[in-house]
């Protein structure tokens, strides 16, 4: 008979730059069950509603994640437009629609060199995050700030991108497309790497809807589901496809996600190509007054903001769902039956962002 | 049932249940649970999602009255509801896995719920 014994795992683990931790239920090396405790460094930030305006909540929002800064903001201010009846200029979705991207790049060639790193390929993890500096650099170039760079207000944007910056960013990003479909090629076609993620962490298209699955992780197991889809910002003008796979294993969400990387580069082509010239934002007056649930797509899969308004310059409740909150039961799931040398590996492949757990 | 507006369909606390095995059985996915205190209760969202379809149900429960879990039909409501009990000190029943309000690893009691002389 097997051996039955728990595992402790985290919350401080060399794969986990944040902490989480799991004990794991073990029959020999085989995980039988994964039982989560998170909160090691909850922040309370939805709580500072009570203390905090309506417009302060912007820069709350963009520090509840270093990675997703811009576009936790970018939600929040959509869900506050909405209920304020608040038309944003074209030219202030287009920004907005290219900041995304360039979030997105960033986060997905982070979480490239987290999973090349957890597996011991150095060099592929230098490669990918060098590419991800080149992001940073835009940030920088475009807003002054490379992590967390409040553009985002109520009404708007606060920063332009001229003409020459934006054609400028375009050149960057086609040279980088090649060095990118060099680095990504090992991910995708290197023995080392495919041995450890083929047929790794299985969650079918049934299992990931039951347990919640969320963007790249449900994706991956054959679901056409990207939020972007439903049009707000300047999506609705870009065209771009939703990219899946139906292997339902750690391949296929590394393969997703690569996908995500090219596409982000075409659609900010395309943005640049037809950005309108206009205002960057609209004044916004009075205090809003009434409730909405704005959904938009992250890097790391589709985030739920609920806002609720009283009509004062407090709001009554501001909650946001991140993706990483959605996506730890299916993370669960992928870990019963898994060896224990690939519980770091399966952790990543939901890009674990625990900073946003813990808003 | 009523329809309250903004995509909120307002339900009793004994509809929750049969809604809840509606939205299963037609393979909805549960988007989040949001809790909110106001007025003197609580109100708790449920939403789900199917495509880029998006239904919520609300729950107004009273500051003293419980709610059903529902993490033995979704278990993702695990993490949802242990937060609501953790933060907002509202009584859900029977969740499949308790955490005893130690989910976040915090001092305060309830600190989403504003205390007297606050």
């Amino acid at each position: 008979m097997a051996n039955r014994s728990v595992v402790p795992f985290g919350p401080q683990h060399p794969v986990l730059p944040e902490p989480i931790h799991l004990d794991l239920v073990m029959e020999d090396e085989t995980v039988i069950e994964a039982v989560p405790s998170i909160g090691y460094v909850h922040r309370g930030l939805e709580s500072l509603v009570k203390k905090k305006d309506f417009n302060e909540m912007v820069y709350v929002t963009e520090r509840i994640c270093g990675i997703c800064s811009f576009m936790h903001g970018m939600g929040y201010c959509s869900a506050v437009e909405k209920i304020m009846n608040v038309e944003v200029p074209r030219r202030a979705d287009y920004l907005r629609t290219i900041w995304s991207e360039m979030s997105r790049l960033h986060s997905h060639l982070l979480w490239l060199g987290l999973l090349a790193d957890a597996f011991g390929f150095e060099a592929l993890f230098m490669q990918s995050w060098r590419l991800r500096e080149k992001i940073l650099d835009m940030f920088e170039i475009s807003t002054g700030g490379r992590v967390i760079f409040s553009v985002n207000k109520i009404g708007g944007v606060l920063k332009d991108m001229p003409k020459d910056m934006l054609k400028s960013f375009v050149a960057i990003l086609n040279d980088m497309e090649k060095e990118l479909s060099e680095t990504t090629s090992v991910f995708l076609n290197e023995y080392t790497v495919r041995s450890r993620l083929e047929g790794v962490g299985i969650i079918t298209k049934e299992d990931a809807i039951r347990r919640g699955a969320v963007g790249p992780m449900m994706r991956a197991s054959g679901i056409e589901v990207d939020m972007r889809k439903t049009g707000y910002a300047a999506y609705s003008d870009l065209d771009f496809e939703v990219i899946t796979s139906d292997k339902c294993d750690s391949l296929a969400r590394c393969q997703v996600r690569i996908g995500e990387l090219f596409q982000s580069i075409a659609i900010i082509r395309q943005a640049v190509d037809k950005i309108p010239e206009g205002e960057i934002s609209v004044p916004v007056k009075g205090n809003p007054d009434g409730e909405c649930f704005m959904r938009l797509e992250q890097p790391r899969g589709e985030a739920f903001y609920y806002v609720r308004a009283n009509g004062t310059k407090f709001l009554d409740r501001m909650r946001v769902r991140t993706p990483t909150f959605a996506n730890i039961p299916a993370m669960l799931q992928t870990l019963q039956g898994a060896q224990f040398a690939d519980v770091p590996l399966l952790i990543l492949t939901i890009d674990p962002c625990i900073s946003c757990t813990e808003r | 049932m009523e329809d309250i507006g903004n995509n909120v369909i307002k339900i009793e606390q004994v509809e929750l249940l049969p809604v809840i095995m509606e939205k299963k059985n037609d393979d909805w996915r549960l988007a989040q649970i949001c809790c909110a205190f106001r007025d003197g209760h609580y109100e708790v969202s449920y939403s789900f999602a199917k495509g880029y379809e998006l239904t919520n149900y609300r729950l107004i429960v009273g500051k003293d009255e419980t709610v059903a879990s529902i993490s033995r039909v979704y278990k993702s409501a695990i993490l949802y509801e242990n937060e609501m009990r953790e933060l907002f000190g509202l009584g859900v029943e029977h969740i499949k896995v308790d955490y005893h309000d130690k989910l976040y690893r915090i001092d305060a009691e309830t600190p989403f719920m504003e205390k007297e002389g606050e």
